[in-house]
């Protein structure tokens, strides 16, 4: 009984948090909505009993809405509403509800049919930490290994797309040489 | 799910609630006590003997202190991001085993909320969570100092956090698991297997993130004092203001009882001894918060940052390929 009282709380509680982030128009409501709605995501995986995906949808989750924060605070004035242009709302409602209802088939389909079968059965003793450690090395090893090269390839090239002049620091420079920098600039600019 | 157990969980909710919040007021006291010894000062001495009472006269100002909502805020946030940092601190202490398990009129107790296997995992995401309460605060004030306050509090916090994951892996590749019950086990045989000895550079850098996922001195650029205003709460007054305090203090409380548990052996074996051994622990590293505030300045931001991504990190990455080789070979 608790699981079922848990189950539609955090449904809509998820639900309604992510609604609030479709359709405000305030920057910060719309951050806030969303961190809020992946963690109460994570709720799920917790009764499930899936406790470490749960922990790390909290982790992840938490970080990535934060770095949309950095940008949404470089971008917006946040305390102001933001005005959206809108195009065909039609075109817009329809599209999003198809894409909507495909997802649920897609995913429900199978469901119906019974037609799951666990192919790697949970193994008795093995904590729920170890199990996605076995099935990750295991079965998913290659995906994992090109998700981490890609990982590796992206964090290369944010060092090389941020690290230009990594070894100028503005504060131990004098102002003569700060200024002679800014000139610098300015003639790029110019020319 | 039986009824007892339910009705255990929420006594223990309750009794952590209690205890916490009233330590988060009192370690205020300890704070400003042990700051004026070491700058031979007083500190509080005329509300009650030796000041002590300085607690209780503070709560009722803050509970009693208008709560001013400024005109160009944007209020919900507002009103709920001190509400979120508090919260979050709170949640944070259901994984803590904060006392081996004893017996009471015939029933054992588990000090500890909710036994779950990932509770390391789960106390370090709860306290990234925390940091929304400084930053949204910080963004929803409609003013220019708590929206840099913010926007320091998000680079160090998520710099940091990365030093206290890569920290924290390799005695948790040691131990193989990532409850905080099974850490205590391990170093149950004495002060020989304590972790602190083989994972010396994991302990140290993992006390050094503690500072800053706390935002205590040298790492204070959340709520930069130099600028005379208290950063991301600057535009708060009362108990809002005041939940932001009680959140800092719970976390440090909470902190110096993750760093025993994970290094120092924690409540040992389980007697008395043990358990009054982890309180003393705490008592330290809570007491090193304060004594660091004490004698530390602040560092700059950018020192700050070379530390985090030059230093701290590389080691921490260096100590958990280390302690793989070790492992395997």
């Amino acid at each position: 009984m608790f699981e079922a009282i848990a189950f539609y709380l955090f449904a809509f509680l998820t639900i309604s948090m992510f609604y609030i982030t479709v359709t405000t128009s305030q920057a910060l409501y719309a951050l806030a909505a969303l961190a809020a709605g992946m963690i109460f995501i994570s709720a799920f995986f917790f009764i499930l009993g899936a406790d470490f995906l749960g922990a790390i949808q909290i982790v992840v989750y938490s970080g990535a809405v934060m770095a949309l924060y950095a940008f949404g605070m470089m971008f917006f004035d946040t305390t102001r509403d933001i005005k959206e242009k809108q195009g065909n709302r039609a075109i817009v409602f329809g599209l999003s509800t198809i894409a909507a209802t495909l997802v649920v088939v897609i995913f429900a389909a199978p469901m119906v049919s019974n037609n799951i079968t666990a192919l790697y059965p949970i193994i008795e003793g093995a904590g729920n930490t170890q199990q996605v450690g076995m099935v990750l090395f295991t079965k998913y090893l290659v995906p994992f290994e090109v998700a981490a090269v890609m990982l590796l390839v992206a964090m290369i090239a944010g060092i090389v797309l941020a690290g230009k002049k990594m070894d100028l620091s503005l504060t131990l420079m004098s102002d003569d040489e700060v200024m002679k920098l800014k000139n610098e600039q300015n003639k790029k600019v110019l020319l | 799910m039986d009824t007892a157990y339910l009705i255990e969980t929420v006594i223990k909710v309750v009794v952590i609630l209690l205890v916490f919040s009233a330590l988060a007021g009192i370690g205020t006291y300890f704070e400003r006590k042990i700051l004026a010894f070491m700058q031979r000062r007083l500190g509080p001495m005329n509300v009650g003997p030796y000041g002590l009472l300085q607690v209780a006269a503070d709560g009722i100002k803050l509970f009693t202190k208008e709560d001013i909502i400024p005109t160009n805020v944007v209020a919900p946030i507002f009103k709920i991001a001190p509400v979120i940092t508090a919260a979050t601190a709170f949640m944070a202490a259901a994984a803590i085993p904060f006392l081996p398990q004893f017996t009471l009129f015939g029933y054992t107790v588990h000090p500890i909320v909710a036994d779950i296997n990932i509770g390391i995992l789960y106390i370090l995401g709860m306290m990234g969570v925390g940091l929304y309460g400084p930053l949204l605060g910080g963004m929803a004030s409609a003013n220019k100092f708590s929206l840099l306050s913010a926007a320091r509090g998000a680079a160090v916090f998520i710099s940091y956090e990365v030093v206290t994951g890569l920290s924290i892996l390799a005695p948790i590749m040691l131990v193989g698991s990532l409850s905080l019950v099974d850490f205590n086990e391990y170093q149950a045989g004495g002060i020989g297997n304590w972790i602190v000895w083989s994972q010396p550079l994991a302990f140290v850098l993992f006390w050094i993130a503690a500072f800053a996922e706390t935002g205590r001195t040298p790492f204070h650029l959340i709520a930069n004092d130099h600028e005379i205003i208290d950063g991301f709460g600057t535009e708060y007054s009362g108990m809002r203001w005041g939940l932001f305090a009680i959140g800092e203090y719970a976390n440090m409380f909470f902190l110096s009882f993750v760093i025993p548990l994970l290094f120092l052996g924690g409540y040992g074996d389980g007697t008395l001894l043990g358990a009054l051994g982890l309180l003393a622990k705490m008592a330290f590293f809570f007491f090193f918060f304060l004594w660091t505030r004490a004698a530390w300045p602040d560092v700059r931001p950018d020192q700050l940052m070379w530390l985090c991504w030059k230093v701290l990190m590389p080691l921490a990455v260096i100590n958990v390929v280390i302690t793989g080789f070790i492992m395997m070979f």
